[in-house]
């Protein structure tokens, strides 16, 4: 076993932990892993720009960025904000919350690129959790602005993770039954995705609580400014 | 008939755009950096044709400009994007145009939505309108076209505005945009090198003997440490299965294959959420709502995965042996 290749590893760790630009940090560890492993120059430059190409897609989400800048220079998060402090009962956690169940039900159909940090994060959650949050706290410092825009990310992604798993036609369920196939041990799709459900009802509630609990952080930090 | 290729010379159009108004502004560095990626994708589907003829020097010249790409990265100074409109004439167009403004913004998921779910019934003159292959990203890609007509209209502003707008943005976040891609093409390198299998050999090395306990637990954290390196639960689990779960936990210990790969690759889902590696949720999201901190996103969500994968291995201890 050639154990060589980790230090493309350590190459990450060490370089995020010194906070150099990321992205030269990872294409040295590629480099090295490969070197590392006995490949020669020509090989890897072909396999890096091979796997490059192939992943492509993910940068699709730049293609929302004209239509969300146009209507971000046409008021679009003021209006959001407005409308949210018009509406009483709609409390930050309840927008949270609402926004979670919505995205892992979607997730849950396959419908994972319906929404997301660029599609439906940056544009709506986000300034319609900052006007939530301002409503609790009305002084909200730039700290306090990061997090809550940092919690509606995470909201999100904790939403469509743990939906997708549930969804039997797709990803990691077909990953998995094609992992035991290939070795004899034959599954049907639905008794897989069966075994995440469990895992998608505690992320739900795991993240509504958390949720919870920092909208009570929020108004406890209001009482404070207020007091001092 | 629309398929992804074309979605790749649109990105590649905008990149490209990009490019140029940046050299317009005499920001060279940054006009190189867009140049470079625009060209990556408007080329990538004939390097990947030339690979399948069996010639390898145009993917071996997209490596050369990956690496260009690494060294242009650092000279880009990620900066607050300038707002263009006053705060004051922003609000105004608020109160003016009210709920409409959100008929675009929603536009893109309705859109998108609606080619997931009718896609494969569309024909026009007997030719399928979306080609199969990865239909939900082209409905993405046309759900954006649409909304932007719809947001100039709205807006009654012209088109360019819209791009204009969009290159702003995308300046913003500068190199983050590059993240995804790289660690994809990092895991990659890293299966092809054999980092997997060392690391599987590490983890059964240091594995107690009949222990069916410590044998799920090495398993699980090994699904969240692993995933945390490669940014992927999926590049995880073939190689903790074949290491560890199916010659011990199943075949030794008899433990439910079904709940073990699905509670296995779950946990493998909370140390995406820890990670850098995953930058397409955890960093791009960051730089896109303009977080001073890159990591704020994974700050948020750690206790939830930590806690996540708590219940997930209790409940996988539970049930998988039973």
């Amino acid at each position: 076993m050639n154990y060589w290749p980790l230090l493309g590893i350590a190459v990450i760790v060490i370089g995020f932990a010194l906070r150099f630009n990321a992205v030269p940090v990872v294409v040295c560890a590629a480099l090295a892993s490969g070197l590392l492993a006995g490949m020669h120059w020509p090989q890897l430059l072909a396999l890096l720009g091979k796997s490059f190409i192939a992943s492509r897609m993910l940068l699709l989400f730049v293609l929302t960025l004209p239509a969300i800048g146009l209507l971000e220079h046409a008021g679009l998060r003021e209006h959001a904000q407005q409308w949210m402090g018009r509406l009483r009962g709609l409390t930050f956690a309840r927008l949270l919350i609402g926004y979670l169940l919505l995205r892992q039900l979607l997730a849950m159909l396959g419908l994972t690129g319906v929404a997301g940090a660029a599609q439906t994060v940056r544009p709506l959650l986000a300034p319609m959790g900052e006007a939530a949050a301002e409503k609790i706290h009305p002084g909200l410092s730039d700290a306090d602005r990061d997090e809550v825009r940092a919690v509606a990310a995470a909201t999100d992604n904790i939403g469509r993770f743990f939906g997708e798993d549930v969804f039997i036609a797709l990803g990691a369920v077909l990953l998995i039954q094609g992992f035991y196939a290939q070795r004899g041990i034959e599954l049907t799709p639905l008794s897989i995705a069966l075994w995440a459900l469990p895992t998608a009802i505690a992320a739900f509630a795991i993240q509504s609580l958390r949720v919870y609990l920092f909208q009570r952080r929020l108004a406890r930090r209001a009482r404070n400014g207020a007091g001092a | 008939m629309l398929s992804i290729e074309y979605v790749y010379w649109l990105i590649a159009a905008f990149l490209l755009y990009t490019a140029w108004r940046n050299l317009l502004e005499r920001q060279f560095s940054r006009a190189a950096f867009w140049l470079l990626l625009g060209l990556l994708f408007a080329g990538g589907d004939g390097v990947l044709a030339q690979l399948q003829a069996g010639r390898a020097w145009p993917a071996q010249v997209a490596g050369c400009m990956v690496i260009a790409l690494a060294m242009l990265a650092p000279l880009l100074r990620r900066r607050a994007h300038a707002e263009t409109a006053q705060s004051a004439a922003r609000l105004a167009s608020a109160l003016r145009l009210g709920h409409r403004l959100f008929i675009p913004a929603l536009l893109i998921p309705l859109v998108t939505l609606l080619v997931a779910l009718f896609g494969s019934h569309l024909f026009i003159g007997g030719m399928a309108l979306f080609a199969k292959p990865q239909m939900a990203l082209t409905g993405l890609a046309l759900a954006c076209v649409v909304a932007l007509f719809a947001a100039a209209r709205v807006a009654q502003a012209p088109l360019y505005r819209g791009l204009g707008e969009g290159r702003r943005l995308l300046d913003a976040i500068g190199w983050a945009a590059l993240l995804p891609l790289l660690l994809a093409a990092l895991g990659e390198v890293f299966t092809q090198s054999g980092v997997g299998a060392a690391i599987a050999a590490l983890a059964s090395a240091a594995l107690p003997e009949g222990n069916a306990f410590m044998c799920l637990l090495v398993f699980a954290l090994g699904m969240v440490m692993f995933t945390v390196i490669m940014g992927n639960a999926f590049a995880a689990f073939p190689v903790m299965m074949a290491g560890i779960g199916l010659p011990l936990l199943v075949q030794r210990y008899g433990a439910h294959p079904a709940v073990l790969g699905s509670m296995g690759m779950l946990c493998g889902y909370c140390g995406t959420l820890l990670t850098p590696m995953a930058a397409d949720f955890n960093l791009v999201p960051a730089a896109l709502l303009e977080l001073r901190s890159p990591y704020g996103v994974i700050r948020a969500q750690a206790w939830s995965a930590a806690a996540i994968f708590i219940i997930t291995f209790i409940a996988m201890w539970l049930l998988a042996f039973h």
